[in-house]
């Protein structure tokens, strides 16, 4: 009882602590003669500017190989910088990746990067000075003894068949899981403490995460930062797919930013543009790193992302035309003071010679990198240096579009999900993978967690690819328990190259309790997004016919580092009618119409079956007095 | 109760049930007739009104205005489906892909029983084309769908024009919240049946269709669109729906709410509402469109491509536009914005359609008629039979308990001091034999048409028709004749238990049917029950044996085609009738084998043997 206080009332400190800390950024940007700590804060990020881009490339290099994309840059632009090595004990970075989608949509990406060298969990440190970590999340991780947090708020749909694959993919609704530290003893009391507080920070239903929609996958969600811990007693995975995102979502998660959305990219964020589009979804994730290269010591990386697309076609106005203002609404004039890089990437790669679109202001440098297995270059615009801004002192990036927008694109792994059959008593659950590549085969780890009120026939489980029976090497399955446990099932399938494998599975429908149904349940019930994750075979490695212009002896094998990538694959919720009692009066009038018509129509035919006799006349009352007392004796009675 | 707890009173009330059980069943009957013809009557029906609150409050403005553009799209799928001599598929892809849809494509073929004569069809080919809409920011868990069928001929282009000019308008807002499925189905309803077997990845009538690939999760709603001319002077609803199905009120109120808004003229059953209730005209038009909707109803059949979708429980209803000689007139644009006022509304559902009634009649759309008041007319029938079982049922009593004096008081029904108790077997073998006629009256029409086709000079749709006829005509010499075989001559003990037998049967059935599909059950009820509880052996053969005729099933279908021709006011003379009679008999078999229309078998393996039984009864001695 007396944690549970405990944990509300911490609930309230981090909501209040979280209000207070942009009010620091504030301050920071409009006074000037304020305490000597705070200037030396403004000053410290304006020393990095001017000598800290290399370091940080190595950075982002390690970075980016330990998660799933992969850099490769070995642009000769950056030559002019130099190779001092930054000194600041915490760092921030920001970043915006523009790519015009297949579709004629376009496909912003933001990544705001706090990176601190220092280790909330180690024994005896008690870490209370935050400097550019949001001090709400970093008291979190360590009250907590949290490894690594992963939280996403989703709106929205990601069209894999238009768009392509997502820089960070995520399911529609939230999304939570964490790694706890193996220190843990009660992780379960740690997880609902975790969430009530997470629910308060980011004003969301996280709450409404309890052990009924919990699971612990066991292959699916590997840590992504430093540690070997692959004990999945201490991870915590929950979905709530009817989870709405909107902008009292988005203002918390601004103020995590040092900036607050006051400087940098962050001005771009007005939420009237941002939920003004065809796909919204805003993540934090945060995880251990390492600090350097010898990797002595821990660092702490939070990664706040926001990836957005915006529709062609309701933008209204028939010309084909993207700016940084027709977008956000704002243009920008000026990078994150505290930022130690922030840039502009825009995806040129379809584009090399301007027949699809224009992009201006033109750009001198050029970046390349293999990004989910393809080759992308894109054009880098500096937001730290001054010429970018041009002469206007503002930076307005337009995108013209020439080209028509394109097909349906047939992405190497694609997934979909639904309900087959009618009616409310049973049901099938359908999961297609399709397996795209021409030739090769490769496996995926399907996760799917069914909420206890779906009643899976597991003996139904089928898994058939190019109609054949294909047995899974891997099929891990924890049966539900009527209101504590979803169902969790997770399989390992090897997907035949060019191929559709479909999963099905029989259901049956619950018959909830009538306080168990929500106040909409005519509604339906959600069932979260299955998780497929894979290793696919690169396009990069597909490519046989080299025409760039590679030396032929680094070209003959496939690199290994490319020849693979991870992705993972989120499906469409489902959304199942459940047999829902009629919560309306005329049901109540039929209920009980139909109760008083049984009941007289029980005794009414009774009645009619029976026979009934004139009764012998009754007893005079002396005898039936004395047949009492009779009784009472024992002894046999007068007639 | 206590008034049957007495045995002195009980005897009096048996003795009066029993003196005036056949008044009682008369003025039940009347009462029925008249209470059910008395739903018509304005002041005896409530008035409709929106009972969605998502769907009620906020009004809508509509702002589509490419009327014109969908006439010339509709000119120009006519000049295509020309060109292609069917449903032009790859323009259609086209088309809703430069309108920003998703588009997929599903062929399927199917093979009819028989040849449909009507349509002119038997081996199907063909291919849906629908395009989705994906609505921003929603998760794929709901959709909407709009319909338009891609019919032969000049007809319906307006419709698919009007779709795809609303796809066009639709992908341009900002405000959906559910994804919108636009489909154009080819060879109407089987295309239909294929495309939402093919949605809900099951296979009930046996159709060859290619697996789906795009989906927009739980279908919330349905639109079909009808639509044969540039202007149309009124709109009409179509509501019924496959096994007498109806989609929510709430949906016929929505149209009814947005023609009132943008004063197009509405109709039901293609009749106008009147205003004078009380003149007797008023009246008459009234009852008319009831009964239009009643035998609309019981026929089970799907008036529209929305029928088939009531059975995966999605509420849809057909909206057709008709072109007469009024002088008022609506262009393509004003049909556009109730369309768009009317998917908006379905937009801002926030669960599905379930607060208004899916039980009701409508003598006009701004009327109806709940079931709390058509039940009664036929809960009066169902007393008759009711009233006729205990009657009968001392009759039983009386035989069970044989030899016990006390049962003497009961003396309604005299005649049942017979020693022997007649087997089980009397019973059984007329109703297993009845039984067997209706499996054969089922199973046989279907499968014996090769076989008539190379005997005799007819087509397959006449062999099979002509084999049910002939096969229903023998059943009527067929029982009673076996009954006199296997046990000699009939008991009076055995005629009255298998009377208690076919009464409860057919009241359980019938109620059973009622329940479902009131209008089939009513009808049945109507010209069933009088004869089936007065029939005993004892009355004069060859008139009573005219009346059952009469009143049989197939001849009940025979009245309900000269009713039905009366009401939409092209009256028939007999030899087209008997035309039709032929081709409703075809088409209820059609519909039960491509659709799972489910009149047909029960008018087969149930009520024509029950009927048989009572046939049975008449010929008991």
């Amino acid at each position: 009882m007396a944690a549970h206080r405990c944990g509300l009332s911490l609930v309230f400190i981090l909501i209040f602590s979280n209000l207070a800390h942009p009010s620091c950024c504030d301050t920071l940007e409009k006074s000037n003669g304020n305490t000597g700590e705070k200037q030396s804060i403004s000053d410290a990020p304006r020393e990095v500017n001017i000598d800290g881009s290399v370091a940080r490339e190595d950075l982002n290099e390690r970075q980016w190989q330990s998660t799933d994309v992969e850099v490769d840059r070995s642009d000769g632009t950056k030559d002019s910088e130099s190779f001092t090595p930054a000194a600041a004990k915490d760092q921030f970075q920001e970043e915006l990746v523009i790519r015009p989608l297949h579709s004629g949509d376009i496909y912003a990406s933001f990544q705001f990067r706090t990176l601190w060298d220092i280790d909330f969990l180690q024994e005896g440190q008690k870490v209370s000075h935050y400097r550019l970590f949001p001090k709400s999340l970093g008291q979190v991780l360590s009250k907590f003894s949290v490894r690594e947090l992963h939280i996403s708020f989703t709106q929205g749909f990601w069209r894999t068949m238009q768009w392509g694959q997502p820089f960070i993919p995520s399911p529609p609704g939230a999304e939570l899981w964490v790694w706890f530290h193996d220190t843990v003893s009660d992780v379960d009391g740690n997880w609902k403490e975790l969430t009530n507080v997470l629910s308060g920070i980011f004003c969301a239903s996280l709450n409404f995460i309890d052990l009924t929609n919990t699971v612990q996958p066991s292959a699916s969600f590997k840590p992504l930062g430093l540690g070997n811990v692959t004990d999945h007693r201490f991870l915590r995975y929950a979905t709530l797919p009817r989870e709405i995102v909107c902008t009292e979502n988005l203002t918390p998660w601004k103020k995590l930013l040092p900036c607050g959305s006051k400087a940098g990219l962050a001005v771009l964020m007005k939420s009237e543009k941002l939920f003004h589009s065809s796909f919204h979804s805003q993540a934090v994730h945060i995880r251990p790193v390492c600090q350097d290269e010898k990797c002595t010591s821990k660092a702490w990386e939070l990664r706040q992302t926001l990836n957005v697309v915006f529709d062609l076609y309701t933008s209204g106005q028939s010309k084909k035309e993207w700016s940084l203002f027709k977008m956000f609404s704002r243009t920008l004039t000026e990078a994150c003071p505290l930022a130690t890089s922030s840039k502009i990437f825009v995806d040129i790669t379809d584009n090399p010679e301007g027949e699809l679109f224009d992009l201006s202001p033109a750009t001198p440098l050029l970046s390349q990198a293999v990004v989910l297995g393809d080759r992308r270059t894109y054009s880098v615009y500096d937001l730290t240096k001054v010429e970018t801004f041009g002469q206007l002192r503002s930076l307005n990036l337009l995108l013209r579009w020439k080209g028509d927008s394109g097909d349906m694109l047939r992405p190497l792994l694609h997934a979909e999900r639904y309900v087959a059959g009618f009616g409310l008593q049973t049901g099938e659950i359908h999961t297609v993978i399709y397996n795209n590549h021409p030739y090769r085969a490769f496996p995926v780890l399907l996760m799917d967690s069914v909420p206890w009120y779906l009643q899976l026939y597991i003996h139904t489980l089928t898994v058939t690819s190019k109609s054949r029976d294909n047995k899974p090497s891997y099929i891990h399955y924890q049966p539900a328990k009527d209101r504590h446990r979803p169902h969790l099932l997770e399989m390992l399938i090897q997907l035949p190259p060019h191929s559709m494998t479909e999963v099905t599975v029989q259901f049956e429908r619950a018959l909830l309790k009538w306080t168990e149904y929500t106040p909409d349940p005519n509604h339906g019930f959600y069932v979260g997004s299955c998780v497929v994750s894979a290793l696919v075979p690169s396009m990069v490695a597909m490519n046989t016919n080299f025409t760039l212009d590679q030396p032929l002896f680094s070209s003959f094998v496939p690199v290994k580092e490319e020849s693979s990538y991870f992705v993972r694959v989120y499906t469409e919720p489902l959304l199942v009618n459940l047999p829902t009692p009629d919560f309306s009066m005329p049901y109540n009038v039929i209920c009980l119409t139909c109760t008083v018509v049984a009941v007289g129509y029980g005794s009414f035919y009774n009645l009619l079956t029976r026979t009934f006799q004139v009764d012998e006349p009754s007893l005079p009352l002396a005898k039936r007095l004395a047949n009492l007392i009779r009784r009472i004796r024992g002894v046999p009675l007068l007639t | 109760m206590g008034l049957l707890s007495d045995p002195n009173r009980r005897k009096a009330l048996t003795n009066l049930l029993t003196r005036l059980n056949t008044p009682i069943c008369m003025v039940c009957y009347l009462a029925a007739i008249v209470w059910f013809m008395g739903l018509a009557f304005e002041p005896f029906t409530l008035r409709t009104y929106m009972s969605e609150n998502a769907m009620g409050s906020t009004m809508v403005e509509e702002r589509f205005s490419a009327g014109e553009r969908a006439l010339s799209t509709a000119k120009e799928f006519d000049a295509h489906k020309r060109k292609a001599g069917g449903m032009p598929v790859e323009w259609l892809v086209k088309s809703m892909q430069a309108r920003g849809l998703e588009v997929f494509t599903q062929s399927f073929s199917r093979k009819l029983p028989f040849p449909d004569e009507n349509k002119e069809r038997y081996m199907v080919h063909g291919t849906n084309v629908y395009g989705i809409l994906r609505a921003p920011r929603a998760p794929r868990t709901e959709a909407l769908v709009i319909t338009a069928p891609c019919s032969p001929g000049n007809s319906n282009n307006q419709a698919v024009g009007l779709l795809l000019a609303l796809a066009q308008y639709f992908r341009n807002q900002v405000y959906w919240a559910k994804d919108i499925i636009f489909l154009v189905n080819e060879h109407d309803l089987i295309g239909m049946q294929a495309w939402l077997e093919g949605y809900h990845h099951t296979n009930i009538t046996g159709m060859d269709y290619s697996p789906l690939q795009g989906r927009a999760g739980s279908i919330q709603a349905a639109l079909s669109l009808e639509l044969s001319s540039d202007v149309i002077t009124s709109l009409d609803l179509i509501l019924e729906g496959l096994n007498g199905q109806l989609p929510n009120l709430d949906l016929a109120n929505l149209f009814y709410a947005f023609c009132q808004k943008l004063g197009v003229l509405c109709t039901i059953q293609g009749k106008l509402q009147r205003n004078d209730w009380d003149s007797a005209e008023g009246y008459t038009h009234a009852a008319q469109t009831m009964m239009l909707m009643v035998l609309k109803q019981a026929c089970g059949r799907s008036w529209g491509d929305h029928g088939l979708f009531l059975r995966y429980h999605i509420e849809a209803a057909s909206i057709r536009g008709i072109n007469s000689f009024r002088h008022y007139k609506m262009d393509a644009t004003t049909i556009g914005r109730l369309l768009e006022g009317m998917v908006r509304k379905l937009n801002n559902l926030l669960e599905r359609l379930h607060q208004s009634y899916f039980f009701y009649l409508l003598p006009s759309l701004s009327r109806f008629v709940s079931i709390g008041y058509y039940m009664p007319a036929f809960g009066l029938l169902a007393v008759i039979l009711l009233l006729r079982y205990p009657f009968h049922s001392w009759a039983l009593d009386l035989w069970v308990h044989l030899g016990t004096p006390a049962l003497e008081a009961v003396d309604g029904v005299g005649e049942a001091e017979q020693p022997s108790s007649p087997g089980v077997l009397t019973v059984l073998t007329p109703v297993v034999i009845s039984h067997l006629t209706g499996v054969a009256l089922y199973l046989l029409p279907v499968h014996l048409q090769e076989m008539a086709v190379e005997h005799f000079p007819v087509s397959e749709t006449e062999a099979v028709v002509l084999t049910a006829i002939a096969i229903y005509t023998a059943g009527l010499a067929l029982p009673h004749n076996t009954q006199r075989l296997l046990s000699g001559e009939g008991t009076e003990q055995g005629w009255k238990v298998l009377k208690l037998t076919a009464l409860l049967y057919l009241a359980v059935l019938l109620g059973c049917t009622a329940l479902i599909n009131f209008s089939l059950g009513f009808i049945l009820a109507v010209t069933l029950v009088p004869i089936t509880a007065s029939i005993t052996p004892n009355m004069p053969k060859a008139l009573s044996a005219l009346a059952m005729v009469l009143l049989s099933p197939a001849f009940t279908i025979l009245y309900c085609v000269f009713i039905y021709q009366e009401l939409v006011e092209v009256p028939v003379g007999f030899s087209e009738g008997w035309m039709l009679f032929l081709s409703v008999i075809s088409q209820g078999i059609l519909d039960h084998a491509l659709y799972g229309s489910l009149v047909y078998p029960l008018l087969a393996l149930f009520i024509y043997p029950c009927w048989l039984m009572f046939w049975n009864i008449l010929f008991w001695n």
